[in-house]
């Protein structure tokens, strides 16, 4: 096709878990870009794809159930609809399950989106025994009906097509008429010509649609309307609340109740005399429900759900063992690299302790998060997390919390690996300020992709023969705080009444390869990013503040004088060797003690200009406090570094070991350095993971728990959460002490 | 025939919606997933700690509370 074509603007509207992701992705490919709708942390995915030289710009809007106002999520979907009025709405439903999805499409074709219906799942309906026509749900709707399967891309074709001809009739929106019965109707009717009379609201939302939210009680259009034209509002409120008072005296009901019963009748009758028909009378989700009887009953539910968990710690530390130790190799070899070609210096310093080294530490990690995401996915497309939410929710209750608190836990890190920062944004499912927040300030405790590594490392250090097992407790550990915590919170600063728990709990479904490795990727992606960017920056700066200010001339001269002398003890033959850089040393005696004597003067001279620097004496200048939890000013630097991200602790320590230590093993891992110092025990190390799971959210994060709730909440975060840290870490070392475990 | 509340049904059991008496954010909630009286409703199972209820509506599965269960009223078969 030649002709000249717009870009068209089509907005993915649909419940969850009916294949719109799959949909938005079959449709876009690699082609989509993910920021957040102004001003909310809401997700917002924009996608592109050029159907026949049309140019189409996807947006895929949250998965919502309604247009109500009840969730954020709503809010924004609605919002982006009248707002940016796409040229078409692609409603995707399920066609297993047509008629509570249908509820959302009655509701946007009362507000007069263009919809084109994408009639998705055909296949899971077929082999239920449904058969549903597509041309005549068509006829009767008015809108184009596209039957589909998005997991195989059936049907994606016609759907473009169809919406690019909807988009190019640029017809303008027509609001669906629905009846209300003889109680609504000749209210909305007075409402509506006074709305129209008025022109009120008339840039977002048809008349009638305005009408039916103020019978709804809907918050946000009330608010709207209250700015726009006060006088009106206030008598369509009036006649609202005459209504509202009328039903509740006569049939104990509200306008509400009556207007989403008809919305179903109306669904009903639309499905009625042949659109929908089921063969046999077979219960269509049998092979779910099999599933669920197991998986979900009273004795094996809780047990394959830790079995499940553990699962998932094996799958992801047994099969990046292997490619985490190459990243670590290759990042040596790219210091030794450097070292090669740039002279000793600053410059040098900057390159490998501070950017390589530090980028090195968190992109090392990338094929272990990788598999977390990878493992974390795949629970979460086969529907197998919404159990862990059902299954756990009364534990939850009893806690403060609330069943949907799961999620933000697990996404934060509650399985292990995962990001708070996305864990926060979870939080926002969550309807109450309280439940919300107990959820925000304790979801931080979960063990975040960020953790794992440091963690993995003091295992490895001290605790290797048992590190699958180790990490297992760690994490049951973390969660036993969380909630401790979030009760302590919810019987003090947060208390109050629980919010409802209505949760769908969709059918078993194989993920599709696809949606998997995009959902992984996404999330690794965001990881890497951070590598290159925040911690990029914060390593430098992290590496100025452990290299400034300088050792002064003289103590340098001193040490100069030392080597000096070292060298005049080894005869003058062996001594013309050593500065030609012959590295062999030749079995030579003499040779061999003058170099380590020299290795022991830059360790003394290293350590001594950390010791001088602004970090080391913030760090020796905390000292004082954290030894009761049994930590050195180098782990106090490493502390401080991790405030920025979890991710600079690791190269943090790694840094001030290497820098404070000499370079002579600077390619040695830090682990084994660790485990052979003197200083460090099981002890010690424990201590310092569990202060590190507990302390401070990075910040980051909480700047996301501020967008979230506050400022004071958010600052909250940091002190509350360092507080818990260092008790808990405290009492595990002093407690070991006394027990006399360390050493 | 008689009507009790979602709460007090037996795992299996069957009924049909008659009233859902709760308002405000619940009662949206509730009725967007479709739970409107004259709607059939079965109790799938309970969770290991008997509480939340899933319950088989309109060809999916929903969780829900039992504390959220009590506003809803279903009639069903008497129990021989």
């Amino acid at each position: 096709m030649k002709e000249s074509c717009k870009e068209y603007l089509v907005a993915l509207a649909g419940n969850p878990n009916c294949g719109k992701s799959t949909l938005f992705n079959a449709i876009t490919g690699a082609r989509q870009h993910v920021s957040n709708y102004p001003g909310i942390t809401v997700e917002k995915k924009e996608g592109f794809h050029r159907h026949n030289g049309c140019d189409v710009r996807l947006v895929d809007l949250p998965g919502t159930y309604s247009l109500t106002a009840y969730s954020l999520e709503e809010l924004v979907a609605r919002d982006y609809l009248v707002n940016a009025r796409p040229q078409v709405a692609i409603n995707i439903v399920d066609a297993s399950n047509l008629d509570r999805n249908l509820y959302l499409t009655v509701q946007l074709l009362e507000l007069g989106a263009p919809v084109v219906l994408a009639l998705n799942m055909m296949d899971v309906a077929a082999g239920r025994g449904m058969r549903i026509d597509a041309d005549e749900l068509s006829r009767r709707l008015g809108v184009a009906v596209v039957p589909m399967v998005a997991r195989t891309g059936e049907g994606k074709e016609r759907l473009l097509q169809a919406s690019v001809e909807r988009a190019s009739r640029e017809a303008s929106w027509q609001p669906l008429y629905i009846s209300y019965g003889p109680d609504i109707d000749p209210v909305l009717k007075t409402m509506e010509e006074a709305i129209r009379e008025k022109s009120f609201l008339a840039d977002f939302y048809p008349p009638r649609w305005t009408a039916l939210k103020y019978l709804e009680n809907d918050e946000a259009v009330m608010k709207q309307g209250r700015e726009a034209d006060p006088i009106l509002a206030d008598r369509l409120r009036a006649l609202a609340d005459e209504v509202t008072s009328h039903l509740q005296k006569t049939l104990d009901t509200y306008p509400e109740a009556i207007i989403a019963d008809h919305r179903y009748g109306f669904i009903a009758a639309l499905l009625r005399g042949g659109v929908v028909e089921q063969d046999r009378k077979s219960d269509r989700l049998e092979f779910s429900d099999r599933l669920d009887r197991v998986l979900t009953n009273r004795f094996f539910g809780p047990l394959i759900m830790l079995l499940v968990l553990y699962g998932v710690y094996q799958f992801t530390f047994r099969y990046s063992e292997l490619p985490v130790a190459w990243m670590e190799k290759a990042f040596a070899l790219l210091g030794r690299g450097v070292e090669s070609v740039v002279p000793q210096g600053l410059l040098r310093s900057l390159l490998v302790s501070g950017v390589i080294d530090g980028v090195g530490g968190v992109l090392g990690f990338v094929p272990l998060i990788l598999l977390l995401f990878l493992a974390i996915a795949f629970l979460e497309d086969t529907g197998y997390l919404a159990r862990v939410a059902y299954m756990l929710d009364r534990v939850f209750r009893v806690f403060g919390l609330h069943g949907n608190s799961v999620m933000a836990y697990i996404i934060s890190g509650g399985i292990m690996g995962g990001c708070a920062v996305p864990g926060v944004m979870a939080a926002r499912t969550l309807r109450s300020p309280r439940e919300r927040i107990a959820t925000l300030i304790t979801a931080p405790f979960m063990n975040c992709g960020a953790k794992i590594p440091v963690f993995a490392m003091l295992i490895a250090a001290f605790f290797a023969a048992h590190k699958a097992r180790v990490m297992f407790l760690l994490t049951l550990f973390s969660w036993i705080v969380a909630l401790l915590m979030a009760r302590l919170l919810r019987s003090t600063l947060l208390r109050g009444p629980s919010t409802p728990f209505l949760l769908e709990l969709p059918p078993y479904r194989l993920p599709t390869f696809k949606g998997l490795l995009i959902h992984t990727w996404e999330r690794t992606w965001q990881y890497i990013r951070k590598a290159g960017t925040v911690i990029l920056a914060f390593s430098i700066l992290l590496w100025a503040l452990m290299t400034f200010p300088t050792l002064p001339g003289e103590r340098r001269a001193f040490h100069e004088q030392a080597r000096k002398e070292a060298l005049a003890s080894v005869p003058p033959a062996a001594r013309t060797r050593f500065l030609q850089g012959d590295a062999t040393g030749g079995g030579d005696a003499e040779l061999e003690k003058a170099r380590e004597r020299l290795a022991r003067i830059d360790r003394a001279e290293s350590r001594e200009a950390l010791k001088h620097s602004l970090a080391g004496r913030l760090g020796t200048g905390l000292e004082g406090i954290t030894r009761w939890c049994g930590f050195e000013w180098q782990v106090n630097i490493a502390l401080v570094g991790g405030f920025a991200a979890k991710e600079l602790i690791l190269s943090t320590l790694g840094t001030a070991y290497s820098l404070g230590e000499g370079s002579e093993e600077a390619d040695g891992a830090l682990s084994r350095r660790l485990a052979r110092d003197p200083r460090w025990d099981r002890l010690k190390a424990v201590s310092l993971i569990v202060f590190i799971m507990l302390y401070a959210p990075c910040f980051v994060t909480v700047s996301c728990i501020i967008r979230e709730s506050s400022w004071g909440w958010g600052l909250f975060s940091i002190a509350f959460n360092t507080g818990v840290a260092f008790v808990v870490a405290a009492l595990v070392y002093q407690g070991g002490l006394w027990l006399g475990l360390g050493g | 025939m008689s009507v009790v509340l979602l709460r007090h049904m037996d795992s299996g059991q069957q009924g049909v919606i008659v009233r859902v008496t709760a308002n405000g954010e619940l009662g949206r909630r509730i009725r967007d997933m479709g739970l409107v009286p004259g709607t059939p409703i079965r109790i799938q199972g309970r969770a290991p700690l008997k509480d939340p209820a899933a319950v088989r509506v309109r060809n999916f599965t929903l969780s829900l509370r039992n504390s959220e269960a009590d506003f809803i009223h279903v009639e069903v078969e008497d129990s021989p």
